[in-house]
């Protein structure tokens, strides 16, 4: 048995669904809409696992999945040596969104990397603490600026509207996922130039704990390189 | 897998010879709060420490390295002079895959004194010396205190001084600093753009323009900062010849009579550093009189500044191929970040014992 973890509500859902079926791998929840399965026509001995994008990371490198679509941007920050982990089978073209880093756009005098650095030294000296950047990317967010030798910034967790917190006062800046940065614009924001810390889209994965021939068999029969 | 008790056996052993050197042993907690490591050592401390929550006292982090107890319990009430040794367990996080150690001891020995600076230097490495020889190891040398010297003496602005210094311990960015303070990098485009921007008003008119003012950061510091990019975009480039001598100096790589003599001929052109060298050459003397064989010693004037941002003067490291066996040196400006106004000269480093009974298991 194959079990395939797949996000369980949404438009990637749905993207994931279509890419599936357009290889023969008919995929559909089953029993009520609000009931998280599903199940796989066309081919035998599959499983579908429904799961929460972020979860599927996790089930991943845990064995308990083989394969599963999720974002390169949960990967990538939520496991260590993702590429240990898991391998990368193919991207699905759909779920295109950036990680930047944005601070307000009333910040004239801030446009790069380097300028937030600057800025951060200053606002340090001037406030008593560290220049705060609202995130749940933490690992990704962390490794980049430490990469670029930003300092005097300190990591603030956000799970949700993160957009919001520098109105609130709970941070200076945010580093975020934006596709249209509509929602960056909306709430005064403005996406650093120079710091894209990952372009991000929606993955197949295949465990690296998962090495049985069946998985090999059905990635070539969906047309994949095992 | 060396035996633990051949570990606990290296790690008394090494704690009887640093009290046997005049140390007295002094206890640090092994739950730290994690606010004092975070300002200290900044963002990048997390991904190294295991942070827990403590209900009351909020974030705690298991003990990374017994330098910020040590230092606040001789700030809080130490003698002067003073030295110390220790040994427990430190903890580090490991981000990757792999048998890397998370929870390992060190023994270390620390001096606080105010007098002969150059002669504490050369005691901490003759005694950490002594104490590894026969395991084959590669000593490396370095003295931060003087490239920051060099920082400190090249013609530029306070401000581009104060630049380089914040980052003497981000070699990547502090060379993207010196490349464009030194005119080597072209402006990047995204500057010159903010630059034409700026100089197109007043800043208050700018701001507004820009969308309402959101957060913290005032109106005030971001035209300070405006004003300071359009001053320090007028600012002259430092000079070929200084920026020669910084760029030749960030790769000074030699045995350390060479390097002196090597830093000599820099400081023809940069004198600023050459009470830093007089330093370096009377710790090479006071090495020589216990016995370092100096002829042979690296000296590296890049060592060191990888490691967490507190070193501010001698480093030193003893490796084993990439392993880093023992390390230390000198941290004087970290005792006044700790020391609430009062300072005091430290040097000092720790051994890893678990390293130490590998490889004499092994021989």
């Amino acid at each position: 048995m194959v079990k395939i973890g797949v996000p369980s509500k949404g438009r990637l859902m749905e993207k994931t669904f279509e890419w599936f079926g357009a290889r023969g791998l008919r995929m559909a929840k089953s029993g009520s809409d609000r009931e998280y399965a599903g199940v796989v026509e066309g081919v035998a001995g599959v499983e579908l696992v429904m799961l929460s994008a972020s979860e599927v990371p996790r089930e991943l490198a845990a064995g308990r999945i083989d394969l599963g679509v999720t974002g390169t941007d949960l990967v990538r920050d939520k496991l260590a040596d993702w590429d240990r982990q898991v391998r990368e089978v193919a991207a699905l073209g759909f779920g295109q969104a950036d990680l930047i880093i944005a601070v307000p756009a009333a910040w004239i005098d801030v446009d790069t990397l380097d300028d937030l650095d600057a800025a951060a030294a200053a606002f340090r000296a001037r406030h008593g603490f560290r220049l705060r950047i609202a995130t749940k990317y933490h690992r990704l967010v962390r490794d980049y600026l430490t990469a670029q030798g930003v300092a005097d910034y300190q990591l603030i967790d956000s799970q949700g509207a993160t957009e919001g917190t520098v109105k609130n006062l709970t941070a200076e800046a945010i580093a975020d996922i934006t596709s249209s940065g509509e929602t960056l614009r909306a709430n005064h924001l403005k996406v650093l130039s120079d710091a894209v810390i990952l372009r991000s889209q929606a993955m197949l994965y295949q465990s690296a704990l998962s090495t049985g021939p069946e998985v090999a068999a059905l990635l070539a029969q969906i047309g994949l390189r095992p | 897998m060396t035996p633990k008790a051949a570990i606990r056996a290296e790690a008394d052993r090494l704690f009887a010879a640093f009290q046997a050197a005049g140390a007295v042993p002094v206890d640090a907690d092994i739950l730290l709060p994690a606010e004092t490591l975070l300002d200290l050592y900044g963002e990048d401390i997390r991904a190294k420490a295991y942070v827990t929550t403590d209900p009351v006292l909020g974030e705690m982090m298991l003990r990374p390295d017994f330098t910020v107890p040590v230092v606040q319990a001789h700030m809080a009430h130490g003698a002067d002079p003073a030295r110390y040794c220790y040994s427990g367990e430190v903890f580090r996080a490991q981000d990757h895959l792999g048998a890397q150690a998370r929870e390992s001891l060190q023994v270390g020995f620390e001096i606080f004194d105010r007098q002969a600076p150059e002669r504490a230097d050369a005691e901490v490495f003759a005694l950490f010396g002594a104490l590894l020889a026969g395991l084959n190891l590669r000593a490396v040398t370095g003295d931060i205190g003087i490239l920051m010297a060099a920082v400190r003496g090249i013609s530029a602005s306070d401000k581009r001084k104060a630049a380089l210094l914040r980052h003497i311990w981000r070699p990547q960015r502090f060379r993207a600093l010196l490349d464009r303070f030194s005119g080597r990098a072209p402006m990047p485009a995204a500057r010159a753009a903010l630059l034409a921007r700026l100089a197109g008003g007043a800043p208050a008119d700018l701001i507004a323009a820009a969308g309402p003012l959101i957060g913290l950061r005032e109106a005030d510091e971001i035209a300070a900062r405006a004003a300071t990019l359009l001053e320090d975009a007028k600012a002259a480039p430092i000079s070929a010849l200084e920026a020669a001598m910084l760029y030749d100096l960030l790769q000074l790589q030699a045995p350390a009579p060479a390097a002196l003599t090597h830093l000599r001929g820099i400081a023809v052109h940069l004198p600023a550093i050459l009470p830093a060298v007089d330093r370096f050459a009377a710790r090479l003397e006071a090495l020589q009189s216990h016995g370092v064989a100096v002829v042979t010693l690296a000296f590296e004037a890049s060592h060191g500044r990888t490691a967490m941002e507190y070193y501010d003067g001698f480093v030193f490291s003893f490796l084993h191929g990439e392993e880093v066996v023992a390390s230390g040196g000198r941290y004087d400006a970290l005792t006044a970040v700790l020391g609430q106004g009062r300072s005091i000269p430290a040097v000092g480093g720790i051994i890893r014992p678990h390293l130490v009974a590998a490889l004499r298991g092994a021989a």
